[in-house]
């Protein structure tokens, strides 16, 4: 006899959402416009189309004085035809999905929604990126009303950084609401992660800055040694680019306790653009919510490429990759054209066509870099790259 | 006048060619010469000795030591040659007397053998007259057509005799032959067998019965092998009903199965002058032969009788440049002379040939031919104008059937684009190949389908160089291009350059194969806008049903956030129909 076919039973719709927050007002208003002009365009038999901002550092502006990248005017409109049929279907999709979740009082992640899609037959997405895109279109044109990914009621699902060091984090608990205090110190071995939606979080702390750290190797090389109780820092691992929830969790704690911020990254150019630019200023994918997602008083401590010749580390050759990135920033990227020290740094590195991991100090020693390297550093912070 | 020029040729020929072999192995080993040099020697030395046992062959022991050179080389391959000669005969003489032809051919097994078959040819042509048929079917390079220049189907009078000795020599039964040439007089039936040795028929003959105002029929036993396919007498018939739209034919295969290829025209093929050589294409060798058989007087006469073109100013003048009197007798005129005059002829100035003696088939009827056997979406051809090679007026034709139906669009009146649906196939020999496969290729010289040995053919070696990328279709490099299309190429002229007896490709002269390239890229262009229109069709196609997936998804998005109602959904569903389909211009 044949398997039984999986049949899902029907999902019960949610009773009392209880009412809608203002925020979710204005989101199902704007879904509601969306759709309307959209709706009115082929009633009209016209070709409807949808403007969105241009997310792309080509329509970001770095303003110096607010530290962010903030979005240009331009727009991409988007008119519905052969070439844009499918996005323009999968984006109202999207929309109609949102206000749902909105509908239900739920939500749901990226990848959720992905799946969610899987339902849609022809009009769903093979790949997440896709449906990210579609998400970030929706974003950031809502943006502009002041509507957030959160309200739309999309989640990211990706991994939040870890903390180790003097903070404590003010939550709550999810079942009976009552405030919890996680100490970050207490981890042991492991580390505090950081959730992906931070808003609710307090801190306290005692550190004098927090230090922010691209590799997971580094971060457990100091968290292990509690570089944090020597130098009296709060440790945060990014392993990579740091994520959105990551900036947000490193800007509110900056800002609640007037923090110094310094970033300890690589020494090549995809550290200093796409990870270290990103914490400080946003990424120019995300323009339009930069302002809550990037960190202005970031610094970078190093490896510099100076730092390169000063410690005599190990280099590798940069690749074709690397040195195309490079000269794309300093020719491109607004954040790195309005800071001469970074294009010398940049230069630098370029005439010397070489790279370095942060792991390299270990050519000193192992722990070179907690003895040495870093107290070092920390002595002229001033002197660190803007 | 004992040393022909021929034999000056061979005797140039040998020392040069022992020259070669011998002064390398002098300069490169000095020490023991090595065997082959031996050989060389030995040969020498014995030269006069060989001469001594050199004698006259007949021509049909030459061919029972060389009948691959005639088409006979395997039993499969022989089947499809007697068919071949005897239907081109056929051909040839109904097309002469300006009847329309109806042929009969028939293949049966001899017995239950599945290795002897009986070859049986019918036409309704004028029939030969009592003397002849002997000759005709029992004697190699005895004909009508070896000692004139005029575009037939056969050229040399070699084939039917020659298919009527393989058959005699596998089978020991003679050639049988029913002939009436006239509505007036008697039937008459031979038996023909061929004295190998002397090149001369033996036969019996007697008065029957037959009903038939005229035509002539014949029957030959042969080894054979039949089977179907590429190659096989099917196909052959088939490519031969394609240029010969005007012939019917009627086909009985060894099973009993019977074909008829119907008429597609009454016109028969106009009839051709007969030319004289022009004197740009003889060689040194006939040169002599036509000095020798000239009943001409003088060397100016001779001249300007047996050779096309030449006037009396001309005459004159290869006279002068050989340092010839006109007055001379040509058959006083010795080889060193013969060969002074062929100069002369190369460098004088001559006009060309007249070009009445070609009888291209012509753009309708190549599509007419293409349209009655090869099913397809396109059809195109091309004629050229005929030109000369080497004195040898000859024409290209080209023609092009492209696309298979039902894999094609078509674009109605009210701009809806649809799928054309195949119709049933009727012929069971399919020419076209599919999407994926290189195209087929079919030769023809003066409407005989050439069947074998297509890579050594000037007409594959121009498809191939031709650029067809140019005309929408994809082409591995040096083969032949990909596509679902059939190119039919055909060869006119007085003389066809074969390069080899059994008529099977065409030798590769420049000016040959440039007016194939100027043929072929004819054609090309008409296809390539062809080709172009249906890719521009299938891409619109696919853009059309791309918009039918995902306008539902769309209107059903808009119906789920404006809570729109059924009607209004399905209006939205039109519009954007309209919106995105109607106005999109081709």
């Amino acid at each position: 006899m044949a398997a039984k076919k999986f049949v899902p039973k029907p999902q019960p719709k949610k009773k009392d959402r209880g009412p809608f927050s203002d925020l979710d007002k204005v989101t199902l208003r704007e879904i509601a416009n969306c759709a309307t002009q959209v709706h009115a365009a082929i009633r009209a038999q016209g070709k409807p189309e949808l403007k969105f901002p241009d997310r792309s550092l080509k329509n970001a502006r770095y303003d110096k004085k607010d530290g962010y990248f903030v979005m240009g005017r331009s727009r991409v409109e988007r008119t519905l035809s052969v070439n844009t049929v499918k996005s323009f279907a999968q984006t109202l999709k999207m929309m109609a999905l949102s206000q749902q979740l909105v509908d239900e009082d739920d939500f749901a992640t990226k990848r959720e929604a992905y799946y969610v899609s899987k339902n849609w037959e022809e009009a769903k997405f093979d790949e997440q990126p896709e449906s990210d895109a579609a998400m970030d279109d929706i974003e950031a044109l809502f943006s502009l009303e002041g509507v957030m990914r959160e309200h739309l009621r999309f989640k990211a699902d990706e991994h939040g950084g870890k903390v180790a060091g003097q903070l404590v984090v003010l939550d709550r608990d999810r079942e009976t609401g009552r405030p919890l205090r996680i100490d970050c110190t207490g981890f042991g071995s492991g580390a505090y992660s950081i959730p992906t939606s931070v808003e609710h979080l307090g801190f306290e702390t005692k550190a004098k800055f927090i230090l922010v750290i691209e590799t997971i190797g580094m971060f457990e090389r100091l968290s292990q040694h509690s570089y944090w109780k020597t130098a009296n820092c709060i440790l945060i691992g990014t392993a990579g680019v740091p994520t959105r929830a990551t900036r947000r969790f490193v800007r509110k704690l900056a800002d609640a306790h007037k923090l110094p911020v310094y970033a300890f990254n690589d020494c090549d150019p995809y550290a200093f653009s796409n990870i270290y630019r990103t914490l400080k200023v946003g990424s120019g994918n995300a323009v339009h919510l930069n302002q809550f997602f990037c960190v202005p008083q970031a610094r970078f401590l190093g490896v510099s490429p100076q730092d390169i010749v000063d410690y005599e580390l190990p280099t590798h050759a940069l690749k074709d990759v690397d040195i195309k990135r490079a000269q794309d920033m300093l020719k491109n990227d607004p954040f790195f054209q309005a800071h001469k020290e970074w294009q010398k740094a940049i230069e630098m590195m370029l005439k010397s066509g070489q790279r370095a991991e942060q792991q390299a100090l270990a050519k000193h020693g192992l722990n070179f870099v907690i003895e040495e390297y870093l107290p070092q550093k920390l002595k002229e912070a001033s002197k660190f790259l803007p | 006048m004992t040393s022909t020029g021929q034999q000056n040729l061979f005797a140039e020929a040998d020392p040069k060619m022992a020259a070669d072999k011998k002064s390398p192995d002098k300069t490169e080993k000095p020490t023991p010469p090595p065997p082959t040099r031996d050989k060389t020697q030995k040969r020498a030395e014995t030269a006069e000795s060989m001469g001594q046992r050199q004698r006259e062959i007949s021509v049909s022991e030459f061919f029972t030591k060389n009948r691959h050179l005639l088409g006979f080389d395997s039993p499969r391959k022989a089947l499809l040659t007697a068919v071949k000669e005897a239907v081109d005969n056929s051909l040839d003489a109904c097309e002469e007397a300006r009847i329309q032809p109806d042929l009969k051919v028939k293949i049966s097994r001899i017995g239950t053998s599945e290795k002897q078959f009986t070859v049986t040819v019918e036409d309704n042509g004028p029939g030969i007259v009592k003397a002849q048929v002997p000759n005709v079917f029992g004697r190699l390079l005895y004909g009508s057509k070896f000692h004139r220049l005029r575009q037939s189907r056969g050229q040399q009078g070699i084939g039917i005799s020659a298919a009527g000795m393989y058959g005699l020599l596998t089978t020991g039964n003679p050639v049988r032959v029913r002939t009436k040439p006239g509505k007036k007089s008697v039937p008459l039936y031979f038996e023909i067998t061929i004295d190998t040795a002397k090149n001369r028929p033996d036969f019996t003959d007697k008065a029957i019965e037959w009903e038939k105002d005229h035509g002539t029929e014949v029957s030959i036993d042969l080894e054979g092998e039949y089977r179907r396919g590429q190659k096989s007498v099917e196909e052959f018939l088939k490519l031969m009903a394609v240029a010969n739209p005007h012939v019917w034919l009627h086909y009985t295969d060894p099973d009993g199965n019977v074909t008829e290829y119907q008429r597609g025209t009454k016109e028969l093929p106009p009839e051709v002058d007969e030319i004289k050589p022009h004197p740009h294409g003889v060689e040194l060798g006939i040169l002599l032969k036509m000095v020798g058989e000239s009943e001409n007087r003088t060397t100016s006469a001779f001249l300007q009788e047996d050779f096309s073109r030449v006037g009396p100013t001309v005459a004159k003048e290869i006279c002068e440049k050989a340092g010839i009197k006109p007055e001379t007798n040509p058959r006083r005129l010795d080889s060193a002379d013969v060969a002074k005059i062929k100069a002369a002829i190369d460098a004088t100035k001559i006009m060309a040939p007249p070009l009445s003696c070609i009888a291209p088939i012509g753009e309708e009827l190549i599509i007419t031919g293409l349209k009655k056997e090869v099913e397809a979406d396109f059809y195109v051809a091309t004629s050229r104008k005929p030109v000369v090679y080497r004195g040898h007026p000859f024409a290209i034709e080209v023609g092009i059937a492209y696309g298979k139906p039902g894999d094609t669009l078509h674009m109605t009146d009210s701009g809806k684009i649809v799928e054309v649906a195949a119709k049933k196939n009727e012929n069971q020999e399919v020419l076209m190949g599919a999407a994926d496969e290189p195209v087929r290729l079919i030769r023809f010289a003066n409407r005989v389908p050439l069947v074998f040995q297509q890579s050594a053919c000037a007409i594959s070696k121009a498809v191939i160089d031709c650029n067809w990328k140019n005309y929408g279709l994809t082409q591995p490099r040096g083969a032949l291009p990909i596509g679902p299309m059939v190119i039919f190429v055909h060869f006119a002229s007085v003389w066809v350059p074969f390069t080899s007896e059994a008529k099977e490709a065409i030798a590769s002269y420049d000016e040959i194969l440039e007016e194939l390239r100027l043929a072929l890229m004819d054609a090309g262009r008409k296809l390539g806008i062809h080709v172009r229109k249906g890719k521009k069709l299938a891409s619109e196609f696919k853009k059309r049903n791309y918009i039918e997936v995902y306008i539902p998804h769309l209107v059903v998005a808009l119906k789920d956030i404006l809570k729109l109602d059924e009607k209004e959904a399905a209006k939205a569903r039109d519009n954007l129909t309209v919106v995105l389909e109607k106005s999109r211009k081709l």
